[in-house]
């Protein structure tokens, strides 16, 4: 092997993931639009959810009552869905950009590649939720923070579920090439009603019930108002977001490599076109 | 068209720069793909020596490209193996894929991003020690100091053909896979290319593999020319074994009368 080369480790290397990080921090950094975009959606969602909030909270006594439910669930919300856009985002970027062929020449490997864009999904969200909830704590407010402990078991439910459907999303734009990209816009909206954001489970139809309940989001959802109507944390339902979470992951990353395999036998990873 | 003589085949002579024994940059065996109904490559074998740089000469859809994809494993073969500096690919590839590199048409270098951005991105994926004295260094040989800092979407069609050979040569591969390497580019830049490319492979023993349908840049540079048409080898041997045995004066000829058919009737055995 060339002289100029590091002895490269058989496992996962740091460095390599390093590398891509930088790489989509270079591509954020270079883009003010794109910057400001990240910031634009979530602080207009938090202020029109909240306004309404404001005023039902007047009119309806179970409202009032149950205070920040609304501008929670629209947190919670955005932490799932733009975590699943920042994953996939990043990935659709080296689709754009033509550029998969030459980081699948690399020795960078998938797990490497898919851990890279984890580590990017969590510094977007970063810069796009947290003026979210400055924002409500100034106008509404709502002291997203305040929630405390259990926010740390919100959050990582929350964001493996948008990993685990970045993943999967990600996964058949490869397969399928640059036709299949909005199935990254648009899957995460599929979960929305059945995950129960701003109702009730029970609000559901009986039969629906049970589908909502194979759905991680909809454990915490009813975790969050359980915490701010009944002051209630409930343990048992993170830990089965969790668990259904852990099946998830393991199969997302099955199934992308599955389509990895499959995008190498149909010969689409070096046109990535549509 | 010049034309030597009567244009029939002679019977090949053994290319020059097949490894017949020993260990082989590369060792295709028996490849095949197919891709729903179409073949695009059938039953292919051919060893290529260390240190040796082969054409892979065809028109469009002779099976170059899928060639070179198998060989580096992003394009998984019907049936057939591929080994690439001993390791089987692609059950093997992550052992080698620090020692080869590459560059083609069908993938570009970020645009937002600057040379210089790209080249250390790339760099750290390879591991390359002292990087920024690498890229230095590969600014100094490319001729790309004056728009290292300049996003790669600015550059001409030639200034992003450089970038591209600079990011293929940052890790100094052992083995380089090069698609139709100076496309668009005009002659003086294309022909300064094929310089660094064949200084490349004499200072560094590298191997080369390129898919080109320039003519004069395979005479040129390749020890070596397979010839395919169909996703079949219609001919392998040094350029001037090719010539001679077509009676041509060029390879641009050979490749006229291969991919028009004149010469089927009298092509020698054993090489289709």
């Amino acid at each position: 092997m060339s002289e100029i080369v590091s002895h490269q480790p058989r496992g996962i290397s740091l460095q390599r993931i390093n590398a891509m990080v930088l790489r989509y921090w270079y591509l954020l950094m270079s883009s003010w639009p794109r910057l400001l975009e990240l910031v634009y959606w979530p602080a207009l969602q938090i202020i029109t959810w909240g306004f309404l909030q404001n005023y039902i909270s007047q009119a309806s006594g179970f409202f009032a009552k149950a205070g920040g439910t609304l501008i929670g669930a629209v947190i919670l919300w955005d932490i799932l869905f733009r975590g699943q856009l920042g994953f996939s985002i990043s990935f659709l970027e080296e689709m754009w950009a033509r550029n998969l062929g030459n980081l699948m020449m690399s020795p960078l490997k998938p797990i490497e590649f898919l851990l890279s864009l984890m580590i990017m999904s969590l510094i977007r969200l970063a810069i796009g939720v947290i003026p979210m909830t400055l924002l409500a704590l100034f106008f509404f407010g709502f002291n997203f923070y305040a929630i405390g402990l259990p926010l740390i078991a919100f959050f990582c439910n929350l964001i493996f579920t948008s990993w685990s459907v970045g993943v999967f999303a990600s996964g058949l734009v490869l397969r399928n090439g640059l036709g299949a990209e909005s199935i990254v816009w648009t899957l995460m909206f599929a979960v929305m009603p059945l995950a129960c954001i701003y109702y009730p489970v029970e609000v559901l139809p009986s039969w629906l019930q049970y589908v909502a309940w194979t759905l991680p989001p909809t454990y915490v959802f009813e975790g969050m108002r359980s915490l701010l109507i009944d002051h209630v944390f409930r343990a048992d339902l993170m830990a089965w977001a969790l668990v259904i979470n852990a099946i998830l992951f393991t199969a997302s990353f099955a199934v992308f490599l599955a389509l990895l395999q499959s995008a190498k036998r149909n010969g689409s990873l070096l046109g990535g076109g549509e | 068209m010049q034309q030597r003589g009567t244009g029939q085949a002679q019977a090949p002579s053994q290319p020059p720069a097949a490894d017949q024994g020993g260990s082989a940059a590369i060792d295709v065996a028996h490849l095949v793909k197919v891709y729903k109904t179409t073949r695009a490559v059938d039953d292919i074998s051919f060893r290529i020596a260390r240190g040796s740089i082969t054409g892979l000469l065809g028109g469009n859809g002779a099976g170059k490209t899928t060639t070179i994809a198998m060989i580096m494993g992003l394009v998984l073969p019907t049936s057939g193996s591929v080994a690439v500096l001993g390791a089987k690919i692609p059950e093997q590839r992550y052992e080698v894929l620090g020692r080869m590199n590459f560059e083609s048409p069908y993938v570009d270098m970020p645009m937002r991003l600057t040379v210089r951005q790209n080249l250390t991105i790339f760099g750290r994926l390879y591991a390359v020690k002292h990087l920024r004295e690498r890229i230095d260094q590969l600014a100094a040989d490319l001729d790309l100091k004056e728009f290292l800092d300049r996003s790669n979407g600015k550059l001409s069609a030639g200034q992003k053909t450089r970038v591209a050979l600079a990011k293929a040569l940052i890790n100094e591969p052992d083995l380089l896979l090069l698609d139709e390497p100076t496309a668009s580019l005009d002659p003086d830049t294309a022909d300064w290319v094929r310089q660094h490319l064949e200084t490349y492979r004499k200072t560094h023993n590298a191997t080369i593999l390129l898919a080109s349908h320039n003519m004069l840049e395979v005479e040129r540079l390749c020890d070596r020319v397979i010839i395919m048409k169909r996703g079949k080898i219609e001919d392998d041997d040094s350029p001037e074994g090719i010539m001679a045995r077509y009676n041509r004066d060029t390879l641009e000829e050979v490749f006229l009368d291969v991919a028009r058919g004149r010469l089927r009737e009298g092509a020698p055995e054993g090489t289709s």
